[in-house]
């Protein structure tokens, strides 16, 4: 079985794409008979005074027959007898670079036109941008439409050498230029009489020969992004994923980021097929010695270095009608794994004609453009040009659903490093000022219905009524908004602290006055909530209410369910809750009545009330 | 790898993607040997565990016997959850392929798949579309979105970058998968003689009583065919290289009774295979038309 080669052609509109394809094909008898048929049927009424139109082998839609013009990517199969190919026809106006950047994901190898009585085109430059952008290292530049110029030598020189400029940029492993004519067929499969001149290979002889294997990866270590774990019932646990690279044996020990776990392979699968090795490409099943914590979107890995991390630099190609600013949130995705992502900063756009870098606040449609990506929780990934598979991302819009842009990771960023805080004419002191108070948090924890939200809502009362401008922050109006998409995992329940924090701190900083009424169970997040907020601004105020007095009253009716089983991971029934060390204060509901509880606590901060 | 393994391993791949990620996948079983080859996929793809999805096979009541008898043999034989819908408000029409043209394609077929996706509320419908079927397949996506009425638009489709699938959809859209995009018609069958699977017999060369109409072979497969003044059924070597209903369905004359002979004849074919399916002939474009209101 011979291998296969995926290529795609691109170039301007009208620089005979498809029809550079159609001919090869017809010439090299890959159609079949009713096509070249029906092709030479509808030749007859086409714009060519009734010569074979090639291009209507490929220009499927309807309205790309209408307008004559090729709107998405075409895929077209064949064989010869040395190799396999499958090519993507792709569009060549700018309108529809997008759908050029669709093939060129896909492709191992670019045929890029270049109309000889042109030369390189502002399209041409874009594209091959575009094919390097998208990871493509073999290129082909086919000098077309040769029989216009009189298949003239000297020009075609000319236009190698603008050609060969323009590689300059970039790190090809392999370039061929080549003079053809796709309407006439010269140097498609056959050498022309017409360019006795030019030595080289035809075109389709050229792609039959072509070694595109990527020398660099061959001796890499392993990793697999984990599509999904595989457990038809309790006994069997595996890890479904293809190998992106390298190759794994049974035995082995691998490593689970991002949790950093080892263990050994126990059991490899190709298929329903037991195997004691697989490598690159194939699709697997992986089992593993003991229990480690491995969901969709981890990665096993074995002598390759991949980073963890939450903050990188990376070039992407616009798509979306909608611009790009800075600061938008995107889903992001990245091998397997699926996060919330937001655009930090443009570091500038690339002019596609010269390659310089344009200052840029706003990124267009169709724009390739740096810049810093910052994700929600930490993914594995690595530079693109090191390990392709987990080095590429799409950003979604998360309400229109549509892929905004697609992207490459240049290199990581450590968070520390590169955020600096910019430095603000407005302050935290101006703003308490200008409202004529100062700010805090009092961080209320206790188990559900100890009487958090009861005290809370009350002393918030009690500081309105005095003037003050205030913020209350509790299950309903986080868990719902800012955090719906956390869960009550061990995980899920600390990033909820941690945001919970962040947004207590940027509320201080705008001069509020912050009570939040969480369980807040682990005295370590609690910890890091005084960390964010400051010592000096975080009240920590234990509702010390017990759990039976909690379970009496159980006003949602939660305690019931727990109990039953159907509420996992329920503070005080099936998970933990740990006491506060030295609050500020605790109230215990069954002594203290809620005006007391009041007294007590504006009694705590009334130097920061200014009473 | 082979042509064949990587063609394997990116179907596995997407299937994975979408059993992890879509929220209701169901996989179209057409019984024909696309069908045969995802089907004997999706085993391979999740084993040991089952395919996570049910299979769906939209009936018009007009499909070969021999296919409907291999269907209910498959899933039994698998242990796989075998939905079957029919239009049952177009055969109580009386909707059939001899008066309605293409009307009984689009009631027991578009309106068909339609009726049972809003039936059970899929979000993602495997099929066994191959881009080398036919034109305007060839420009479509692996992952090809439907609106709410299920109506593909061909101008303005998702990009699909890498194998970076974007499943995300809005309430009442749906996505239709194609797993075999990258396969062509000799890719299938030589995958199906490496992999041993089996496939309706109607394949495979036999005497079989057809009669020659408008240029095709169609078969008389039950007395619901009605005959045309002057044709007579006739005992002829015919094998299907598609499977549809049969009254739609040319065959071919053949001598090839086993799987090689089949390769060795579909090396040589000089016709594509859609053209013994009678609908796509009808004009250019055929097919997106109906494609955009929701066939396929």
């Amino acid at each position: 079985m011979n291998s296969l080669l995926k290529f795609i052609t691109c170039g301007s509109v009208d620089d005979g794409k498809s029809t550079l394809i159609g001919h090869m094909l017809y010439d090299a008898k890959l159609i079949f008979a009713d096509q070249r048929r029906a092709l030479e049927l509808e030749s007859k009424v086409g714009s060519r005074n009734g010569l074979i139109d090639y291009s209507l082998l490929l220009d499927g839609l309807m309205s790309e027959r209408e307008q004559g013009i090729t709107i998405d990517v075409a895929y077209r199969f064949f064989t010869t007898d040395n190799r396999s190919f499958i090519v993507a026809d792709t569009p060549g106006h700018e309108e529809y670079t997008r759908n050029m950047a669709v093939g060129a994901s896909f492709a191992d190898l670019a045929v890029i036109l270049v109309d000889a009585t042109k030369g390189v085109l502002i399209q041409t430059k874009r594209h091959t941008r575009i094919c390097a952008l998208m990871g493509i290292r073999h290129i082909v530049f086919a000098v077309n439409k040769m029989d216009l110029i009189s298949y003239d030598k000297s020009r075609f020189k000319e236009i190698e050498l603008q050609i060969k400029k323009l590689c300059l940029d970039f790190e090809f492993d392999s370039i061929y230029i080549i003079p053809v004519s796709a309407t006439e067929g010269d140097m498609l499969t056959k050498r022309s009489d017409n360019m006795t001149w030019f030595k080289g290979d035809t075109l389709l002889s050229y792609l039959e020969n072509v070694d595109v294997t990527d020398d660099l990866l061959k001796d890499t270590g392993f990793y697999l992004p984990v599509q999904r774990v595989c457990r038809p019932d309790r006994t069997f646990r595996g890890f479904q994923g293809q190998i992106e690279a390298g190759m794994l044996n049974k035995g082995d020990e691998v490593k689970v980021l991002p949790s950093g776990e080892v263990a050994l392979v126990s059991e490899i699968l190709v298929g329903d097929k037991k195997v004691n090795t697989a490598s690159k490409g194939q699709a697997v099943t992986i089992c593993l010695d003991r229990e480690v914590d491995v969901s969709r979107g981890c990665v096993l890995y074995r002598n390759v270095m991949l980073s963890v991390g939450s903050l990188f630099d990376a070039s992407i190609l616009w798509m979306d009608d909608e611009k790009l600013v800075e600061g938008k949130n995107y889903y992001l995705k990245l091998g397997t794994k699926t996060v919330p992502s937001t655009v930090m900063k443009i570091k500038y756009k690339i002019d596609v004609n010269s390659g310089e870098h344009i200052p840029a606040g706003q990124i267009y449609k169709n724009e390739i453009a740096r810049c810093e990506i910052s994700v929600g929780s930490p993914v594995v990934f690595d530079e693109f040009k090191n390990n392709r598979e987990i080095g590429c991302f799409i950003l979604t819009d998360r309400v229109t659903n549509m892929t905004s842009a697609c992207g490459i990771i240049r290199h990581k960023l450590r968070r520390d490093d590169n955020i600096v805080a910019y430095e603000m004419d407005i302050t935290k002191e101006n703003r308490s000022a200008q409202k004529g108070q100062e700010p805090f948090t009092l961080w209320f924890t206790g188990l559900s219905g100890s009487g958090k939200s009861t005290i809370a809502n009350a002393v918030e009362k009690r500081l309105f009524a005095m003037n003050k401008h205030t913020m209350s922050l509790d299950g309903d109006n986080i868990r719902r908004g800012l955090n719906k998409n956390l869960g009550f995992k061990e995980q899920d329940r600390i990033e909820n602290i941690r945001r919970i924090a962040e947004v207590s701190k940027l509320m201080n900083e705008a001069g509020l006055i912050v009570l939040t009424s969480f369980i807040s169970p682990y005295a370590a997040d609690r910890e890091n909530a005084r960390l964010i907020i400051g010592e000096d601004n975080f009240y920590e105020i234990y509702i010390s209410t017990s759990l039976e007095e909690c379970e009496r009253r159980d006003v949602k009716g939660l305690y019931k369910k727990a109990r039953r089983g159907e509420i996992p991971n329920f503070t005080g029934i099936s998970g933990k809750y740990e006491e506060p060390v030295s609050p500020a204060l605790t109230i215990d509901t069954e002594k203290i009545s809620v005006d007391e509880a009041v007294e007590m606590i504006v009694s705590l901060v009334k130097e920061k009330l200014g009473i | 790898m082979n042509h064949l393994e990587v063609l394997e391993a990116e179907a596995i791949y997407i299937m994975r993607e979408v059993a992890a990620e879509c929220e209701k996948p169901v996989m179209l079983y057409s019984i024909g040997k696309d069908s045969s080859v995802m089907l004997h996929i999706a085993l391979k793809a999740f084993y040991p565990e089952k395919p996570p999805f049910p299979f769906m096979h939209i009936d018009t009541t007009w499909k070969f016997k021999e296919m409907i008898e291999f269907r209910d043999r498959v899933a039994e034989k698998y242990g796989i959850e075998m939905l079957v819908y029919t239009n049952e408000d177009g055969v109580s029409k009386g909707i059939n392929p001899f008066d309605h043209g293409s009307a009984y394609t689009d009631i027991m077929k578009t309106q068909a798949l339609r009726q049972a996706l809003n039936k059970y509320g899929f979000t993602a419908a495997f099929g066994g579309g191959r881009r080398d079927e036919e034109k305007s397949r060839a420009k479509e996506r692996i992952f090809s979105f439907r609106n709410s009425e299920h109506g593909w638009d061909p101008k303005n489709q998702r990009p699909e970058l890498w194998k970076l699938y974007n499943t995300r959809i809005h309430k009442g859209e749906s996505i239709r998968v194609f797993p075999l995009s990258n396969w062509t018609e000799k890719d299938i069958w030589q995958y199906i003689e490496r992999e041993n699977i089996e496939i309706v017999p109607l394949y495979y060369a036999k005497p079989r009583p057809v009669v020659e109409r408008d240029g095709n072979i169609i078969m008389v497969d039950d007395d619901r065919m009605r005959l045309m003044p002057g044709e007579k059924v006739e005992e002829k070597m015919v094998r299907f290289r598609t499977l549809g209903c049969y009254p739609l369905t040319g065959g071919v004359l053949s001598q090839a009774d086993t799987i090689s002979a089949i390769i060795e004849e579909t090396l040589s074919a000089v016709t594509s295979e859609r053209t013994s399916r009678v609908i796509d002939h009808e004009e250019a474009g055929s097919m997106e038309r109906r494609k955009r209101e929701g066939y396929f």
